[in-house]
This record gives C-alpha cells, sequence and structure tokens, in this order.
C-alpha cells in the first residue's frame, strides 16, 4: 500500500478501474449513437431503452431458456438489433426528411413505451443476474485489486470498439458508409442499396447498445430504468466527442470515465457533474465537439 | 422509338415540389455514340440527367435502356442495369482517400476498365491516391469523378458539365479522355453550356430550352447552324 497525492493507491486505482468501467460503457454507446447519427441523421433517443432491452434480454434467455451469458452476448444483440431493423423500416423511415426534431420526439417516445412496458411487467425494482461463473474472482495486481469481470468488460468493450472504427476507416464496406454518409444520393445512384444500409446500420447500432447491456447485467441490476439513467450522460459524452465521429466517440467514452472517477477521488462531490461541466465548457470553446467535423 | 437506340427517352416530365420541371423531353442516344445536350442555365439539362439516373422526387413518362423501361426503378437498380453518372458538383467524398473514390462504384457488368487503364488515361490520380479526395485540385477532381465510373462496366456515360470551371489544358484534356472512351465504345450523354468543347466530342446535339427539347442537329450540321445555336444559348 503506497500513497499518490496522499491517497491510497488502493483507493485511486480502484476509482480509475470503475471509471474504465463506466467508460466502457459510454464509449460502446455513444459509438452505436455516433454510428447511427451519422448515417440516418437521427438523435436515437431510445439507445438507453435498447441498452436496457440487451440487459433483459441476457435475464429472460438465461430465466427461461437457460442459455448463459456467453449464449446471451450473442444472441441479445440478435434479438435487439432485429427489433432496431423493424423500427427503422416501420417507423423512422417516414421522417428522414423531416427536421432532427422529429426523429428525436419518436425515439423518445419509443423509449418511454419500452420502459413503461418492461416496468408493468418486471417492476421497477430491478433483477439480478448472476456474474459468469468463468469470469469470477479476480487478481492481487499489488497496488489494487482487479476483478476479473470487470477487465472482461474493458476488454471486450475496446475489441468492439475499435473493431467497428477498423471496419469504418479501413474497409470497403465502411468506405461505403462514409460516403452514404456525405452523399446517400449518388452513393445510390452508384448502384449501392442506401436504404437497406440505412436499415442495417440502425439495427447494429441498436445492436451494440444490447451488448452494452448484456456486459452491465452481472455489475448492475436488471432494471426497467438502467438505460435513462445511464443516457444522459452519454448524450453529454456523445456532443463532448462529437456528433457523428467515430473515433472521437471512443476516445470521448472512456476519457471521461476516467475523468468522472478520477474526480470521485479527489473531489468527491462534484463527480456527478464533472462530465456536465466539461460539456457546458466545450460547448463555449468549440461547439462541434473535441472530435466533430462539422456543426 | 427508332430501332438500334441504346437510351431512349421519350414524353419526360419532371416536377420538384409543385414545379413542373420537364415538359415531355424526349430525345435517344445510340450505341457508341456522343451526345450532348446544350442549352442554357436552367432549361432542365440537368434535371433530364438526374431523371434517367432515377434521382428526382417525381417523373413520369418513358427512359428505356436496352429495350428495358427505367422508369420506374430505384436509382441503384439503374446504375446497375449499367448507366454510370458523373455529376455536376463531381461528388468527390471528403471522407475518402483518392484510392476509395476511386474504388467506390462496384462493378455491375464485366468489361470496365482496369485500374492500370484508367491510371493511363489520368496519371495524376495515380500519385494521389492516398490524398484526400477532396484535397485535389478541380480538374484532378473531375479526373476522378470520371475515372472512377469507367471501372464498373456500365457503358453508358452520364456526365454533367465535366468541364465547368476548369483551365483550357485541363479541358483539352478532358476532350481527349471523352474521344479515346468512344473509340473503346462507351455511350456518351453529355451536358454542356461550353458547345465549342462539345463541337470537339459530339456526334449530335439536342437542345433544350423551359424542360423541353426545342432543336436537334449533328455534328456536320453544326456550321450552318451556328447562328441559330447562339440564339438559343444567348452567347
Amino acid at each position: 500500500m503506497f500513497e499518490i497525492f496522499g491517497i491510497p493507491s488502493q483507493a485511486l486505482f480502484g476509482q480509475l478501474l470503475i471509471g474504465l468501467i463506466n467508460g466502457s460503457f459510454y464509449a460502446l454507446l455513444s459509438l452505436g449513437l455516433a454510428v447511427i447519427f451519422g448515417m440516418l441523421n437521427i438523435i436515437n433517443f431510445s439507445h438507453g431503452a435498447q441498452y436496457m432491452m440487451g440487459a433483459f434480454a441476457a435475464y429472460l434467455l438465461l430465466a427461461h431458456t437457460g442459455l448463459n451469458y456467453w449464449f446471451a452476448l450473442v444472441l441479445a444483440p440478435l434479438v435487439v438489433g432485429a427489433f432496431g431493423i423493424a423500427v427503422e423500416r416501420l417507423l423512422l423511415r417516414w421522417i428522414y426528411r423531416l427536421d432532427h426534431l422529429y426523429g428525436l420526439l419518436l425515439t423518445f417516445g419509443l423509449a418511454l413505451i419500452i420502459e413503461g412496458v418492461t416496468r408493468n411487467y418486471y417492476g421497477s425494482a430491478g433483477l439480478p443476474y448472476a456474474m459468469p461463473e468463468a469470469l469470477r474472482g479476480g487478481q492481487n495486481l499489488g497496488f489494487m485489486f482487479l476483478p476479473n469481470y470487470r477487465a472482461w468488460v474493458i476488454v471486450a468493450s475496446l475489441t468492439v470498439c475499435l473493431a467497428t472504427w477498423f471496419v469504418i476507416e479501413r474497409t470497403r464496406l465502411g468506405a461505403y458508409l462514409r460516403a452514404a454518409t456525405e452523399n446517400p444520393t449518388l452513393v445510390n445512384a452508384f448502384g449501392i442499396n442506401v436504404p437497406m444500409m440505412i436499415t442495417l446500420t440502425y439495427g447494429f447500432g441498436v445492436a451494440l447498445a444490447a451488448f452494452a447491456g448484456v456486459m452491465a447485467a452481472p455489475i448492475y441490476n436488471v432494471s426497467p430504468q438502467m438505460g435513462s439513467e445511464l443516457i444522459i450522460v452519454v448524450f453529454a459524452v456523445v456532443v463532448i466527442g462529437g456528433m457523428g465521429s467515430i473515433l472521437g466517440a471512443i476516445l470521448t467514452g472512456f476519457g471521461l470515465g476516467v475523468i468522472e472517477g478520477l474526480t470521485k477521488v479527489f473531489f468527491p462531490e462534484a463527480s456527478n457533474t464533472v462530465i456536465f461541466v466539461i460539456m457546458a465548457i466545450v460547448l463555449l470553446v468549440r461547439p462541434a465537439g473535441l472530435f466533430g467535423r462539422r456543426v | 422509338m427508332a430501332e438500334g437506340a441504346l437510351l431512349a427517352v421519350s414524353n419526360l416530365q419532371v416536377w420538384y415540389g409543385e414545379s413542373h420541371i420537364l415538359h415531355g423531353v424526349a430525345f435517344e442516344v445510340r450505341a457508341g455514340e456522343v451526345v450532348t445536350l446544350l442549352g442554357r442555365n436552367g432549361a432542365g439539362k440537368t434535371t433530364t440527367l438526374k431523371a434517367i439516373m432515377g434521382i428526382v422526387a417525381r417523373r413520369s413518362g418513358s427512359v428505356r435502356f436496352e429495350n428495358r423501361e427505367l422508369i420506374g426503378r430505384a436509382s441503384n437498380e439503374i446504375a446497375r442495369a449499367g448507366i454510370a453518372f458523373c455529376p455536376e458538383e463531381r461528388g468527390i467524398f471528403a471522407s475518402l482517400d483518392v484510392e476509395e473514390n476511386l474504388l467506390l462504384p462496384p462493378q455491375v457488368r464485366p468489361g470496365g476498365l482496369t485500374l492500370p487503364a484508367i491510371y493511363e488515361l489520368f496519371p495524376n490520380i495515380k500519385e494521389r491516391l492516398t490524398s484526400q479526395g477532396t484535397k485535389l485540385s478541380g480538374g484532378e477532381q473531375q479526373m476522378l469523378a470520371i475515372g472512377r465510373i469507367l471501372r464498373t462496366g456500365a457503358r453508358l456515360l452520364l456526365l454533367d458539365e465535366p468541364t465547368e470551371g476548369l483551365a483550357p489544358v485541363i479541358i483539352q484534356q478532358i476532350g481527349k479522355t471523352i474521344r479515346t472512351l468512344k473509340e473503346r465504345g462507351f455511350t456518351i450523354l453529355l451536358v454542356e453550356q461550353n458547345f465549342r468543347f462539345a463541337a470537339t466530342v459530339a456526334d449530335r446535339y439536342y437542345v433544350m430550352e423551359h424542360g423541353r427539347v426545342i432543336d436537334r442537329f449533328s455534328n456536320s450540321d453544326l456550321d450552318a447552324n451556328i447562328g441559330k445555336l447562339h440564339e438559343y444559348l444567348g452567347v
């Protein structure tokens, strides 16, 4: 045990770890929001509800079919992503030509409905979800104790984020996506089925939220409001990083998680507001966000 | 419709909202020809290309390509039928590098130009492959915009004002390119305001005004019609 700036190392690294965990969720969720906004021009306010659906899908798979965490990690994003595809086909498709506000209101309404229905059936107390057997316990690193599951969350989130970044920035499919974000009409006129790409992009963004939800299930309670509690912070993260920037969303997500964790150590009173203070400053200095290319 | 036309447009009508833009445009392009639509600003030339490509809000009439009706088809299906479009604003993507821009349009048919053949036509592009697309000069962007649709295998190219805003030496190079493409069997429908440039590449001309085709003549009749043409174009 040693001290840094008068803070015991256990406390400092413990909060740093919590910061990285929160950052993992911020990054996954703001990445999904950025991908969706880039392609659909829709601010997906039901992202938090879709994250919650991922956690509930994991819970229901275990309770009713006995399929464990590892199956849920694959199945929940597929199921919730398919739900997203249905939402895009049936609802979002009709409002692309309208102002951003309509997309925001529609997805916000959708979030309220999803949350309300879930609360009606499962109450708001929250349901426990057991940690997978293989990831229980932890490692004593000397300067701190590292729970295995938390390490897994950070690694899995980083991997998924970087893989998404790679696909979008370095592959042919990603070039289609970037081009369609800039000029969907022309990309369509080259023979690429842009409406289909838009549908699948929304499905993918929603699946990312559900993936985050499954990973959150063993850490936080599975509850109907778990998404709405988190999503406000995630939107602040997106505003700070800049709407529509992929790498920006990832870096800002992890960075702000860490800043929030460190604030808990050095100035606990501000830990709940620090992200919003940063958001206000960024909006004043760089309205397009730290990594935003355009307003 | 005349026999042997690769593209036959008849009674093409287009509306943007309440405005009726094209009023029954009719013309045809035979395989291997370079045909130019001439006309003043706002005559409906660009709208005609967009209507063929299926990127206008509301259109009716008939656009037949290789004897298939395209008027009700989605834009991506029209491209896959074998028509490629090079827009007036060039449409180079800022978030893609030059190589990604070049490789973006998918191959819709076999028989497109190979990359080496495209680099031979446009040597500048080969040297700038890793640059951001929009960092190229205007002339290079135009060459990239033309180059990328040559790979696709499309046999009919719609080129919207490829010489706009370019230096004379670049315009000459584009003219040379168009003649080379014609020799290689491409069919080209060109929109131009600059009929002096068009005269160096085109086989035939249609003159548009107020959303209609009002006159037509072939390149050999150009001299005889030059007075009329000046009047049409107001030059």
